[in-house]
């Protein structure tokens, strides 16, 4: 018998593989289709939108103050940071100056929201990894962080806390004195960690030199935050753009030098410190007065005020019922969000309600790299991969 | 980081990018193009020397209905070197395709396809212009101002199929809105 050639060549075809979305390692509802050639990954195909819930649109449909809490939602463990671009965005719009109690207030929760999403990835990523305690370590500190969002609001993830005009409520009596306490006893805390992790063999074979992504890479992408940094260019908005009180403070922006996981996660690590040094600064120097704009048309009027005008009742029932307009105009926004630039784009045509608002969530951006940082990886690095990114499926679906 | 681009020289920016008119809103740049001169336009912004806007932080569609020119597109892009942002802003009618930006930068990708998802504005020489952010097989384009907040169909499962299939939707009740011509004036 003779055989030819081309039937003696067995035709190989890669093994494609179904990754999520309901993986514990998939941060949310991710959905990856792999292929791979034996244990190594040749192409990455995310598929996402399984979180949508059209936030965009149902903004168009609500007024500027209703909309708000949707921003708690996006990104569900830096519930803040994006609320305070919404009002950031809003009072550009409106030309509005906040107090300036109300901006240490917002840097400190911004800070505090800052160290609940790191703790978070670098908690979640640890246990991808295969280290379990960091995990556990890192939610009990949660814990109090969230104690504290809900001293302040009455909510222990979404918030509303931060609103157009300043923040709603002025701080509890005690809560700064508690907010030191907390930031003096979290540096060991975090040293703990650092034990666990940063010269742990295990966890530097399954980091070092994984998912490198080069400077011209990072730019090219459109990456921001951390993952910015970790390839060595030193872009921090609060820094380069400031907003509120952030140019009259003084901490360190970390920046890595090789790229890789490892970096990211030493930056996490790091920018930690640095959030506790510019709480610390916000603890010293508060000051005090007003929490909210004198503005009455922009922010509800006071419970005593309430109580003894006529006018302030009848401007709460307007203000909560029908909002008010902003002037046409457009602006977009950007702000320094943990995981890394998040933007407002949101177009006024004159009424209570936002023409148009979109979201730019940092996560999309960086989601959008995955294949081109998981090739040529094993499958278990793309797990350690989708872990650095920090990916949180509220903002990348919206 | 040299020094910030603070206020641009549009005269000497128009000799090199063709753009029709500009505008500052909220200490915010804009820039209006053609459509057919924009990847030209953004390729200029980011290989000259003196720009090098090379960062594409976002792209967002908006539905201007009832206009000739019913979208407009609009770029903002980030000079980290002089630590500038710029919005590219493009309109095109329904039925025009817009040139796609991932020859120039590979992000526009996916928010180009979040665009054709949503809003229905096809993408020329885009490689792989699928939907994003919607359910396999959904069709429209929900932000479309002319499609409604609760969307066509909803999804149940089946019981005679055994699987989740969507259908027509049903309401109780119509969705209300409220308009009101009294809110506030700032």
């Amino acid at each position: 018998m003779n055989l030819r050639k081309k039937q003696l060549i067995k035709e190989l075809k890669n093994f494609t593989l179904n990754f999520g979305p309901q993986h514990p390692a998939a941060h949310g509802v991710l959905r990856l289709i792999l292929e791979l050639d034996g244990e190594i990954v040749k192409r990455a195909d995310p598929h996402i939108g399984l979180l949508h819930r059209g936030t965009e649109k149902l903004l168009e449909f609500k007024t500027y103050l209703q909309g708000l809490p949707y921003f708690d939602r996006l990104d569900y463990v830096s519930m803040m940071a994006q609320e305070h671009t919404y009002s950031l965005a809003v009072e550009k719009l409106i030309q509005l100056k906040i107090t300036r109690r109300a901006q240490f207030i917002r840097v400190l929760f911004l800070e505090i929201t800052r160290i609940l999403n790191h703790l978070l990835a670098v908690g979640c990523h640890s246990m991808d990894v295969g280290a379990m305690t960091p995990f556990l370590w890192a939610f009990e500190e949660r814990e109090k962080l969230m104690e504290f969002y809900e001293r302040v609001s009455g909510a222990r993830m979404h918030a509303a806390y931060i609103r157009p005009g300043g923040v709603s409520s002025d701080l509890p009596l005690g809560l700064l004195d508690d907010i030191f306490l907390f930031s003096r006893q979290f540096h060991t805390r975090l040293e703990e960690i650092e034990e666990m992790l940063t010269k742990s063999r295990i966890w530097k074979e399954r980091l070092v030199d994984i998912g490198v992504v080069s400077a011209k890479d990072a730019i090219d992408w459109g990456f921001s935050g951390v993952m910015l940094r970790g390839s060595g260019i030193n872009w921090d908005l609060r820094k380069s753009q400031p907003y509120e009180i952030y140019n009259e403070i003084d901490f360190l922006v970390c920046v890595g030098n090789s790229g890789d996981c490892y970096d990211r996660f030493l930056i996490r690590i790091e920018e930690m410190k640095q959030s506790l040094v510019i709480i610390n600064y916000c603890l010293q120097n508060i000051e005090s007065g007003s929490i909210k704009s004198e503005n009455g048309k922009v922010v509800a009027p006071s419970r005593f005020e309430m109580k003894t005008s006529m006018e302030s009742v009848i401007h709460h029932f307007k203000f909560y019922t029908e909002g008010f307009n902003t002037p046409h105009g457009e602006t977009y926004v950007t702000t320094e969000a943990p995981k890394g630039e998040f933007g407002v784009y949101l177009i006024s045509n004159g009424k209570e309600k936002p023409y148009r608002c979109k979201i730019k969530a940092p996560g999309f951006t960086h989601l959008q790299a995955l294949n081109h940082m998981c090739k040529g990886h094993m499958i278990a690095d793309v797990v350690t991969i989708i872990g650095t990114q920090d990916i949180v499926f509220g903002e990348v679906d919206r | 980081m040299k020094q910030q681009i603070t206020t641009f020289n549009f005269k000497t920016l128009n000799q090199i990018v063709p753009f029709i008119s500009y505008r500052i809103s909220n200490k915010e740049f804009i820039l209006n193009v053609l459509h057919n001169h924009l990847s030209y336009s953004l390729n200029i912004l980011k290989l000259h020397l003196n720009y090098q806007f090379k960062v594409l932080s976002c792209i967002s569609g908006v539905d201007l209905i009832g206009l000739k020119y019913r979208f407009c597109v609009s770029y903002e892009i980030i000079s980290l070197v002089y630590n500038t942002r710029l919005r590219i802003k493009t309109f095109v009618d329904e039925v025009t395709p817009l040139s796609s930006l991932t020859p120039i930068f590979i992000n526009a990708d996916w928010f180009e396809r979040e665009i054709w998802d949503l809003y229905g504005i096809y993408f020329n020489n885009h490689k792989d212009l699928r939907r994003i952010l919607t359910d396999y097989g959904f069709e429209g384009f929900p932000l479309r101002k002319d499609f409604p907040l609760t969307g066509y169909t909803e999804s149940r499962y089946s019981e005679r199929k055994k699987r989740v299939i969507s259908d027509k939707i049903q309401l109780t009740q119509e969705y209300r809105l409220f308009y009101s011509n009294l809110s506030f004036n700032i």
